[in-house]
């Protein structure tokens, strides 16, 4: 046996897997412990979890590999403060600190750290690190369905690179393009994350749910003023707009300018129609670039699968454009595309690159990564001595009662909390750690919205839909498992709207009911898509499939069982205290199901404001 | 100790021998930065570094 421990911490979303003779056995994302958002600190519990669920201590692990370059990031930063003397003095006294204290120390840091999680840590000589975006790019080839594959990674920024395109075949991955910061499409969209004030590196998808809501009336000046984007989608931003280089901020007043609005203050400033335009404009350039990107690889390189990973990956409107353009036949995106994957592609990296294993592709499933469930699952004897430590009220029923009970209260139209096996790895809840609805009901987006999930009333919700039914209900007939790709909603299945609804404005709009299934059909009747399967997910599959027995609908809506801020809940006790704090109903934690109105309300505690908003 | 070597290493690999006046006037500066400032916390709002 041969174990490689995947590690990614100190910038954020710290994560660690573990990679079993090039199996993947588990992976989590630090947050989920110490219930910190994006925690960046080192992942002690996440590696405590993984060793468990391997069986196994440091001792027995073969190399700890991690996902980025320390030292190549620092001579970005020296060569970036260099180029930009002396401008940029401000940020300098600020970052040097903390790398000559910490980051420039990071392999001797990580040895302690790994130390103290167990003794039995070989050393130094066990630590390898792997490039940021190779981290990024193993992640999305290794684990993926293809033999042959043309890998593109987009993010913020890792060492030096932005952008890169490598090419993945058998065991064999080379990055053959690299686009470098400055120049980065990850670092333009959270630009204007900032811009229209939301929280850079979390904010991201608000943008992109705002989109629809706007006019892309500024594309042009993106494309003209922002950016040099060339016909195979390679590009450079014009730094004269930017801060993020050698500033504390994302952007200067040249941009403020240039689109005639200051920066949004967050929680003074209200949203107005201008930054649903803003919005709009960047997601349309974002997706015009990544277009002329994936259609010149397909071109040169002639291959018809394509492997996507990087926080841009996450931008799952753009995926769905991918896909529908046909420039590749088939498309993966691995679920954690953000940093939190780079453990897991560090350690595939490790193992192939660095060991020089070979890959054996196993045909007969979707791909390595398991549905993305491969975080901590509870024993049902475990799960009812917590509860019962919580104080819960709670009946347990067998398999099939717990299908029929909750299918029968999301008939009626409750918030259901469902907390089933092993949890997911990745941003997205994937019906592990979900809160569920009825998607036909109307008040259902507002209701989660509001008084479930305390967010912004614009957000849209996303629907499981069973796999067998998705080309009914939605223009997509792909395998979607982890809720990556968007699609309309089926022509049949909408509802046209009057002269009147279609003047309305934003997110008036909202409230106008677009389909049958209004709460989970965005306001361009749009719908970010998860396939459910039988073989990944049986007991979510059966849900579905009992609902869909009572209301001909195979489908409900699938959020993320949290609150604004919160990370998703890990343990059955997270569970129960977010069904405490929110409006949620029903809570199903395994076999034992759980009603508000049986609970001691003494134990509600005030959840709205227990997490900071992201 | 080991570091410096790591460094030098660094430099030899990525052939910028042209860093180490830097490298070296950069760590005497921010180690004077270090010891006139009492914490290390990166207020970016980005966390490029």
């Amino acid at each position: 046996m041969s174990a490689i421990l995947g590690l990614s911490a100190f910038y954020h979303d710290s994560a660690a897997a573990l990679l079993v003779d090039g199996e993947i056995v588990a992976a989590a994302q630090e947050e989920r412990f110490t219930r910190k958002k994006h925690d960046a600190g080192f992942p002690a519990n996440a590696i405590e979890y993984v060793l468990s669920e391997g069986e196994m201590g440091l001792g027995d692990v073969e190399f700890v590999a991690f996902y980025d370059k320390p030292f190549l990031k620092f001579e970005r930063l020296i060569e970036t403060y260099i180029a930009n003397a002396p401008r940029g003095f401000r940020s300098f006294q600020m970052a040097i600190p903390v790398w000559i204290k910490e980051k420039l120390f990071q392999k001797s840091l990580l040895a302690r750290e790994l130390k103290q999680v167990d003794e039995a840590f070989a050393g130094r000589d066990k630590l390898l690190f792997a490039e940021h975006h190779f981290s990024h790019a193993a992640s999305a080839f290794y684990p993926s369905p293809f033999e042959e594959a043309v890998v593109l990674t987009l993010d913020g920024v890792g060492e030096w690179a932005t952008t890169t395109v490598a090419v993945g075949r058998g065991s064999d991955l080379k990055i053959v393009k690299e686009l470098h910061f400055p120049h980065s499409l990850g670092l333009l969209y959270s630009a204007f994350t900032y811009y229209t004030g939301f929280r850079v590196n979390s904010g991201e998808y608000k943008v992109m749910g705002l989109a629809p809501y706007g006019e892309p009336r500024f594309k042009d000046v993106i494309l003209d003023k922002l950016l040099d984007v060339k016909d195979d989608g390679s590009y450079r931003l014009d730094q004269k707009y930017f801060n993020y280089a050698t500033g504390l901020t994302m952007t200067n007043d040249r941009f403020s300018d240039l689109f005639g609005k200051p920066v949004r203050k967050p929680d003074v400033d209200p949203l107005e129609q201008f930054h649903m335009d803003v919005a709009a404009s960047v997601q349309a350039a974002t997706e015009e670039v990544v277009l002329r990107m994936t259609r010149a690889l397909a071109k040169e390189f002639d291959l018809p699968n394509l492997c996507m990973a990087g926080g841009v990956a996450l931008n799952c409107v753009a995926n769905g454009k991918i896909l529908r353009d046909g420039a590749f036949e088939n498309l993966w995106i691995q679920p954690a595309a953000g940093d939190a994957g780079g453990a897991v592609g560090a350690a595939y990296a490790a193992w192939h690159q660095e060991l020089g294993h070979e890959r054996r592709l196993d045909t007969t499933r979707r791909d390595a990564m398991r549905g993305a469930y491969l975080g901590p699952d509870f024993a049902q004897s475990d799960i009812e001595a917590r509860l019962t430590e919580a104080g819960a009220i709670f009946d347990t029923l067998t398999d099939e009662d717990v299908i029929e009970t909750t299918a029968d209260a999301l008939a009626d139209g409750k918030a259901i909390g469902w907390f089933n096996g092993r949890m997911e790895f990745g941003p997205r809840a994937l019906g592990a750690r979900s809160i569920l609805g009825d998607p036909r009901s109307e008040s259902m987006q507002k209701l989660l919205n509001l008084k479930v999930k305390f967010r912004e009333s614009f957000r849209p919700f996303a629907p499981s839909v069973l796999r067998e039914d998705v080309a009914d209900w939605f223009e997509i007939d792909d395998d979607s498992p982890y809720m990556l790709l968007v699609a309309g909603v089926s022509a049949e299945r909408r509802r046209e709207m009057t002269a009147e609804e279609n003047a309305l404005f934003g997110i008036d709009k909202l409230n106008v009911k677009r389909s049958e299934i209004p709460a989970v059909t965005h306001i361009d009747y749009s719908a970010r898509v998860q396939t459910v399967h039988a073989d990944t997910n049986p007991r979510y599959h059966k849900l579905i499939s009992a609902f869909k027995k009572r209301t001909g609908c195979p489908l409900v809506v699938n959020t993320s069982f949290n609150v604004r801020g919160e990370p998703i809940v890990c343990t059955p006790e997270d569970a129960f205290r977010c069904f405490m704090g929110t409006d949620i109903e029903v809570l199903v934690v395994g076999n034992c199901v759980l009603r508000k109105e049986q609970q001691d309300q003494s134990l509600a505690e005030d959840y709205k404001n227990k997490y900071e908003l992201d | 100790m080991a570091i410096v070597l790591e460094l030098w290493d660094f430099m030899k690999v990525r052939k910028k021998f042209w860093l180490l006046p830097i490298f070296t006037l950069l760590l005497l500066l921010g180690g004077l930065i270090v010891l006139t400032q009492g914490s290390a916390v990166a207020p970016f709002i980005y966390t490029i570094f």
